[in-house]
């Protein structure tokens, strides 16, 4: 038998499985679950926004509801707006026109650095490490309410000494948590692509947020650390964070979320159970255009990304 | 050849005024550039509006020293601020064009003669040393010892200067180990990381802004001191000799700034020296004695390309650093 013979024949890698079981949380939304559907206890309103750049409507969302204490999972295909929608959401983008709340408090026009005060904070698609800053010194930056943040008070050390330990223990706590208390002392430039998601996660959760925006947290993170990344993302939840993350792996989709938001050409085209929305016709269409073939998938041959994205959503064996 | 007085002559450069002046400036540009990464190409602007600014005071409005010096500052925090406000949240290239443009009108504005009663135009100002010398404490005499020998006032100044210089050093190395140092750094490798960690990033750019250039504005008193103040003194070239100071001794570092502008202020007075002598002496027969006076800078300038080649971090920067330049 050849090499490769042989490597066709070896079983399908197993895709990630959380190490514990996900408890998941039911009874979000009040009647049909269907675009924009009202949640029994919203913690992020969404009303009437809209983001055009030039001729293209990169994001045009009527109403959305991101309900609260629970993990929900923002998906649709490449170019479809998700980035973007967390931009405007977190103050990093304007939208041309529209309104949302956090908390019940409005934030539109609010600057990105107040969304975060307020706790909703967010990560990157494209990992943000500070580079030549020490990981140590990453997740200290993350750390709310710092008295020796302020020029004058920086130049005495008395004031902040104290809790700039609080923070590092923290911090410490954190990373251990992470797996990365080893690399506290190096440069955040010296981490790897994975560790950065990681490190980037690990910062965001150093301020205590409510709301966690996570933008794609898996890419890029190897099987093994993905397990502990689920972990963590439920970890969240069970003390008491909402979590809204953007992620292609339906996979990990399907084990953590608890609700589905999925996003298509600017517009959010269907919402619900992440089990109930897989099957759902506009989620077909999203992925694959509104005029796929009826039988496509059936040759491996003419298997698209998007059509092994579709077969990942229907295979609903676990 | 008289190398004693080549030595000697550079080696009073080491602790010169003008030497603290730009090591001063320098650390104001590692605040800027070093540390929080903002490109301000208008150091000369602040260092003028320092030297203007003292010389004025004290010239058509009778201000003390003090007041004299506070005017200056309370004028670098105006420019910093006019600076800042339009460019601070755009991208780092405005603020380098938008001040290298600044530094220029201030210039030009000290240099026009429509203001020549009160900045006296291309001739400059001078004649504004008398209430500082009026506050040295020192007795008439000589001070020092060998190439350090200086009188009362040049002791005095001397002593005014390396201080300023010291407790700047002093500011700057404990701020960039708090807190506050640490978001400035963060600023620099990501505003918007920083900015999603709930930071107010434009705030923080403005402190450094104002911090750095209240720094150039002290380095421009001390440097109008041992001499007039001349408007041509504070051309682009100015700048540009503070940024060869800082990434010769290491962009984010607290010494390199100091240490950078000792080497590079006696290897300028050693080069012209030397060729100065060499000319004399007829070793180079092709050059006469003003292009000799431009060739030191050519010789500054090579050196200084030795050490950024041998040494791209400068002398006090972290060698690691460098393995992770994008
Ligand atoms: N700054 C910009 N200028 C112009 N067009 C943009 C800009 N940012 C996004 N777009 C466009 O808006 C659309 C949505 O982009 P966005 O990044 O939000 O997609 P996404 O859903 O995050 O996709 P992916 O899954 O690939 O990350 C795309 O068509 C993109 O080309
Ligand atoms: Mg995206």
């Amino acid at each position: 038998m050849s090499a490769s013979a042989g490597l066709d024949s070896a079983a399908p890698l197993e895709p990630p499985v959380p190490t514990q079981k996900p408890i998941k949380t039911t009874g979000l939304h009040i009647g049909e679950a269907e675009p924009g559907c009202r949640k029994v206890d919203p913690i992020l309103v969404v009303d009437n926004v809209r983001r055009t750049f030039g001729g293209l409507t990169a994001v045009d969302v009527d109403h959305v509801e991101v309900p609260r204490g629970a993990i929900t999972a923002l998906i649709g295909p490449n170019g479809a707006g998700k980035t973007t929608l967390f931009n405007l959401l977190t103050g990093f983008d304007k939208p041309d026109d529209g309104k949302w709340t956090f908390d019940g408090r409005s934030l539109a026009g609010v600057p990105a650095y107040k969304v975060a005060r307020m706790g909703q904070i967010r990560t990157f698609q494209l990992t943000k490490a500070l580079g030549l800053l020490t990981v140590m010194d990453n997740m200290l930056l993350g750390a709310k309410g710092q008295t020796g943040e302020n020029m004058f008070r920086a130049l005495m050390p008395f004031l902040w000494r104290n809790q700039e330990e609080e923070n590092r223990a923290k911090a410490l706590d954190l990373l251990t948590r992470f797996k990365l208390d080893t690399k506290k002392d190096d440069y955040a430039a010296s981490l790897s692509g994975g560790q950065r998601k990681l490190l980037e996660m690990a910062r965001a959760l150093m301020s205590d947020p409510t709301l966690v925006m996570l933008d794609e947290p898996m890419a890029g993170v190897n099987p093994a650390l993905t397990q502990s990344l689920l972990d963590h993302i439920l970890n969240l939840k069970s003390q008491g964070m909402t979590v809204l993350f953007v992620e292609h792996d339906m996979h990990m989709v399907r084990h953590i979320a608890d609700w589905v938001i999925v996003m298509a050409e600017g517009k959010v085209v269907a919402e619900g159970d992440p089990h109930e929305v897989m099957k759902n016709p506009a989620v077909i269409d999203a992925y694959l255009g509104q005029h796929h073939d009826e039988d496509i998938g059936e040759d491996p041959g003419t298997e698209t990304e998007n059509v092994s994205a579709i077969k990942e959503l229907l295979d609903d064996e676990r | 050849m008289d190398w004693g007085a080549i030595f000697n002559n550079a080696a009073v450069e080491l602790v010169s005024p003008t030497t603290a002046a730009y090591a001063l400036a320098a650390l104001g540009l590692a605040v800027h550039f070093g540390y929080t990464g903002l490109l301000n190409f208008g150091q000369a602007g602040f260092m003028a509006l320092g030297a203007y600014g003292y010389a004025i005071s004290i010239l058509t409005f009778g201000f003390p020293v003090w007041g004299a010096f506070l005017v200056g500052v309370g004028a670098s925090v105006v420019f910093a601020l006019i600076l800042g406000i339009p460019t601070l949240r755009l991208r780092a290239d405005y603020l380098a064009i938008v001040t290298i443009a600044a530094a220029e009108i201030v210039r030009l504005l000290f240099t026009t003669n429509t203001f020549a009663a009160v900045t006296g135009s291309a001739n400059g100002l001078s004649g504004y040393k008398n209430e500082f010398a009026a506050l040295n404490p020192l007795a008439d005499g000589s001070y020092g010892f060998g190439p350090f020998t200086n009188n009362a006032y040049d002791t005095w100044l001397r002593i005014v200067a390396w201080s300023i210089v010291i407790l700047a050093a002093l500011l700057v190395w404990q701020v960039m180990r708090s807190p506050w140092g640490r978001v400035i750094k963060g600023i620099r490798e990501d505003e918007d990381a920083v900015r999603a960690l709930g930071k107010n990033v434009y705030a923080y750019k403005m402190q450094s802004l104002i911090f750095g250039g209240v720094l150039g504005t002290i380095a421009g008193m001390i440097f109008a001191l041992p001499r007039a103040v001349v408007p041509s003194n504070y051309q682009t070239t100015l700048t540009f000799f503070i940024y060869a100071i800082l990434l010769l001794g290491g962009a984010a570092t607290v010494l390199g700034p100091i240490i950078g502008s000792m080497i590079f202020w006696v290897l300028l007075s050693f080069f012209s020296g030397f060729i100065a002598r060499a000319v004399e002496a007829g070793w180079l027969p092709f050059m006469t004695a003003i292009q000799g006076g431009q060739l030191r800078f050519i010789l500054v300038g090579v050196a200084i390309m030795l050490i950024v080649i041998f040494r791209p971090q400068g002398i006090f920067g972290n060698k690691k650093e460098l393995a992770f330049v994008r």
